[in-house]
């Protein structure tokens, strides 16, 4: 068991944490709103911002750069939105042209000398420096935290952070239900007193402020991936907003602790060295994602293609009961077994599945329906014939029309109406 | 070239493959790659994939950081770039089909899935070029410049590969622009039609592919995307036609390589990726304001010559209304206030109303009209009426509401279809006013 190093981990994961949870709560709106792109757009183009800030104040002062950044990704909406309106181009090339560029232009002023001789490089905005917030000095064991000293010891990062997500929540909070109508309707929103443009502005400069909040500690790609992966998992868990936020917030202190535990502790149980936080917590984002979508209870792979699985069988299973009432129908008795399997068109294990739970009789190579089958099969029959009435009587389908959709529609299983008669073929209605 | 001044034959130089090999070997590259780029770009655009090539580019990452562990326990020294980049495009083709599985058996829209590829197979790919840093230092130098680009180590190898991926991209696009555009503009009715679409799409998928991996060395895998979408974006402004399209594109991505490529040569320390980016968006602006037609100051012109016929009309009709000839200065500003007109835009509409010839003079009393000028009102006023009538006779609106909409209307009625109204209202036994003015009365 690798132990948790206060001084190495502690400030490195509450950054993790809180950018993740920032990011999160707001990266459901951005999904819903089908702006998770927006964030990618963003968090490229706050390079050349915090490029210029620094080149402005000469120094790494966290304001200027906040401003610097936060500018930049004002500036890359409105540019957005200005190329696609004036000239009418496709909303995601759009973002293409104004990141890429932006990004471009950044590059080449970090590599300008007078950026050159302090340390801000491309690779920091990109994967971020969490391993440097490891606090020196720390006390070794966790009773020790609780005093004084610790709160001095705070990294300027985490506490921004810390601001960044507390103001995304707090946001997220009051503003639920106004968000909610805007998201999904936003003309009903306007209508009803809350301006959905100036909730969008809102929440994009919200999405800016994180972005920026998050760069230093966890870097750009991660903070794509917080925004958009634990929105996305918890979005296929469950319908409801409401849930789907506290979710989200759920799975990205998940990601976060156990993506970071997968940077530092899983390489040291193999001897090898940590490897880069920010990255093995996108990773573990993609991981969690995939679980979500494998495995979720309500809409997940598993689940969909058991229902899917359950649903073939029961159809195979009344389609036989009804190949079987007809051919009663007809005076056949015993029907051979080749000709039942031949009909089935490859459901052929429901069979023996029937003959077991007593549906079914056999008799050398023929089988029957039991009394129990034959109450079966009449159900089915009777909503098949019932339909084909309906949809010639109610809905003016001709009679050599409706065989097919009540082929479909006998397997629902709806109480039928009293009604006796014929149906369209004249058979009788069981 | 540590020098500030630059003389101008160093500059002509650079310009024309002059100034050492390895200079011309990196602008003959980065050209034929802005190129290719540039033609197999516009399918992207054309199929709303620009954003799915960015996903595929950053998920090339963790390939590149695999392929170099691999070809490092298979015991290769250097590093070797054909299976770089043969692990980028493993790994960039893993991404794209993820899209895929997420877009077709989930709930999550397509930017969500571009989004999660996007960020989780890059954040895949920096875990490995960590591990890689850290764990197999010898020779794992250069692994970044996959993600900034580093045109400087192209080689004349890689020339060849360029060299070669264009000419594939030129014959392709020659051999199949048919079915790449019927497949872009309407995939179902090329099913229904019977072309095999999931090929061809397939196909245009591939050569994206191509590029993509490509360009990762010379402007690396972030800003690819520009080369692949900044060229078509900018030439859809100067043409609808989609061959021209595709070669507009190859130009404008050539040029742009080329141009930045030399200007990355000529001064010091400017990365060519990010300078041949910068050009082609200077490329873009040119094009969204410059061009012709879909150009930005383009359709403002044309749009306020527009404004300014309707708002000459609304002027001209007031003679009719008013019954002069001279229409009352008083009676001009009244209708000013109302329709919101500016000073600027009144200063413009009676230059027009001049040059057209519908006024004579401003004089104190108004604004003086020529017998062209009335006659243009009286048409005007006509061609309102006679859509009033129309619209209360045979498309049954209420008398109260036809005034709005025909107020739009009149200003665009082909004289064919007046006479048809003509027509069709004389039918109905209806009085429509004459065609040629009534005699202006007194001061009215």
């Amino acid at each position: 068991m690798i132990a948790f190093d206060i001084g190495l981990d502690l400030f490195p994961l509450l950054a993790a944490t809180l950018a993740s949870m920032g990011c999160a709560v707001l990266g459901n709106f951005l999904v819903l709103r089908k702006l998770s792109l927006m964030g990618d757009a963003i968090s490229h183009s706050v390079l050349p911002g915090l490029v210029i800030a620094f080149l402005v104040t000469s120094s790494r002062n966290p304001i200027g750069m906040m401003i610097g950044a936060g500018i930049a990704g004002v500036l890359t909406v409105l540019l957005v939105e200005l190329i696609k309106k004036l000239g009418r181009v496709e909303s995601g090339a759009a973002m293409g042209v104004v990141f890429s560029v932006l990004f471009a232009l950044g590059v080449l002023l970090i590599e300008s000398e007078a950026v050159r001789h302090i340390d801000l490089d491309a690779d920091c905005v990109l994967h971020g420096q969490l391993e440097t917030l490891a606090w020196y000095g720390a006390p070794d064991t966790i009773p020790d935290l609780f005093s004084s000293s610790t709160l001095r010891a705070i990294p300027r990062q985490v506490l921004t952070l810390l601001i960044m997500a507390a103001l995304a929540l707090g946001f997220i909070g009051v503003f639920f239900k106004e968000l909610r109508i805007s998201a999904f309707d936003p003309e009903l929103s306007t209508t009803q007193g809350y301006n959905a443009s100036f909730l969008h502005i809102a929440l994009m400069v919200l999405v800016a402020g994180v972005t920026v909040a998050s760069f230093e500690a966890v870097g750009s790609i991660l903070v794509i991936a917080m925004l958009i992966c634990p929105a996305a998992s918890a979005r296929m868990l469950t319908d409801k907003l409401s849930t789907q936020v506290i979710l989200s917030i759920i799975i990205s202190i998940l990601t976060a602790v156990l993506g970071y535990i997968g940077a530092s502790v899983l390489p040291g149980l193999f001897g090898r060295d940590a490897v880069n936080a920010a990255g093995s917590i996108s990773v573990m984002s993609g991981v969690l994602l995939t679980i979500a979508i494998i495995g979720s209870p309500s809409r997940g792979l598993i689940i969909k293609t058991l229902r899917n699985r359950a649903l073939e069988t029961q159809i195979a299973r009344e389609d036989l009961l009804a190949f079987l009432y007809r051919a009663h129908e007809q005076g056949e008795q015993y029907v051979p077994v080749n000709r039942v399997l031949r009909a089935m068109q490859g459901h052929t294990r429901v069979l023996p599945k029937l003959i077991k739970s007593d549906l079914l009789e056999s008799r050398d190579d023929t089988v029957s329906l039991s009394e129990l089958g034959r109450t079966k099969a009449r159900d089915v029959i009777r909503r098949h014939r019932l339909w084909e009435h309906y949809l010639v009587d109610e809905a003016g389908l001709s009679p050599d029309h409706v065989h097919e959709p009540a082929e479909t529609l006998e397997h629902i299983r709806l109480d039928p109406p009293d009604f006796s008669g014929e149906d369209p073929h004249g058979k009788t209605i069981p | 070239m540590q020098s500030p001044g630059l003389s101008i034959s160093e500059i002509v130089e650079t310009l024309t493959f002059q100034s050492g090999f390895n200079t011309n070997v990196v602008i003959l590259g980065t050209t034929l790659l802005g190129f290719a780029s540039g033609i197999i770009g516009v399918f992207a655009l054309l199929r709303k994939r620009a954003l799915m090539t960015d996903a595929l580019s950053h998920a090339t990452l963790p390939g590149i950081a695999i392929a170099f562990l691999a070809a490092q326990s298979l015991g290769f020294q250097r590093r070797s770039i054909p299976i770089l980049l043969i692990g980028a495009t493993i790994s960039g083709v893993i991404g794209i089909v993820c899209i895929q599985f997420i877009l077709r058996h989930t709930r999550l829209r397509e930017d969500t899935a571009i989004g999660i590829i996007l960020s989780v197979f890059f954040g895949a790919g920096i875990v490995g070029l960590s591990y890689v840093q850290s764990n197999a230092p010898n020779n794992s130098a250069g692994l970044n410049a996959f993600i900034y680009g580093q045109a400087a180590t192209m080689s004349s190898s890689d020339v060849i590969l360029m060299g070669s991926i264009a000419v594939i991209a030129v014959l392709a696009t020659l051999l199949l622009l048919k079915e790449f555009t019927l497949v872009c503009f309407n995939d179902s009715f090329a099913k229904v039609d019977g072309w095999p679409v999931s090929i061809v799409d397939l196909l245009m998928m591939a050569l994206v592919v191509i590029v993509t991996v490509a360009g990762l060395q010379a402007v690396g895998l972030i800003l690819v995307v520009a080369m692949l979408i900044i060229p078509p974006v900018s030439a859809r402004f100067w043409t609808d036609r989609v061959w021209k399209l595709v070669l507009i594109a190859g130009l404008i991505g050539a040029l742009s390589a080329y141009t930045g490529s030399v200007i990355s040569a000529l001064l010091p320390r400017k990365p060519a990726g990010a300078v041949i980016v910068l050009t082609s968006g200077v490329f873009f602006a040119l094009s969204m304001f410059l061009a012709p037609s879909r150009g930005v100051i383009a359709a403002s012109i044309r749009l306020l010559r527009i404004r300014l016929r309707i708002a000459g009309d609304h002027v001209l009709e007031l003679s009719h209304d008013l019954n002069v000839s001279t229409i009352p200065n008083q009676a001009f500003d009244e209708l000013s206030r109302i329709r919101g007109w500016s000073l600027p835009l009144r200063w413009l509409l009676l230059r027009a109303l001049k040059h057209d010839d519908s006024v004579v003079r401003l004089s104190n009393d108004g604004l003086v009209l020529s017998a062209k000028g009335v006659a243009r009102g009286h048409r005007v006023a006509r061609n309102h009426m006679l859509w009033e009538q129309y619209l209360v006779s045979y498309a049954d609106i209420a008398p109260s509401h036809v005034d709005w909409s025909v107020d739009q209307v009149e200003h665009v009625l082909s004289a064919r279809l007046v006479a048809r109204l003509e027509q069709e209202l004389a039918k109905q036994g209806i009085d429509i006013p004459p065609a040629t003015p009534m005699k202006p009365g007194g001061a009215g």
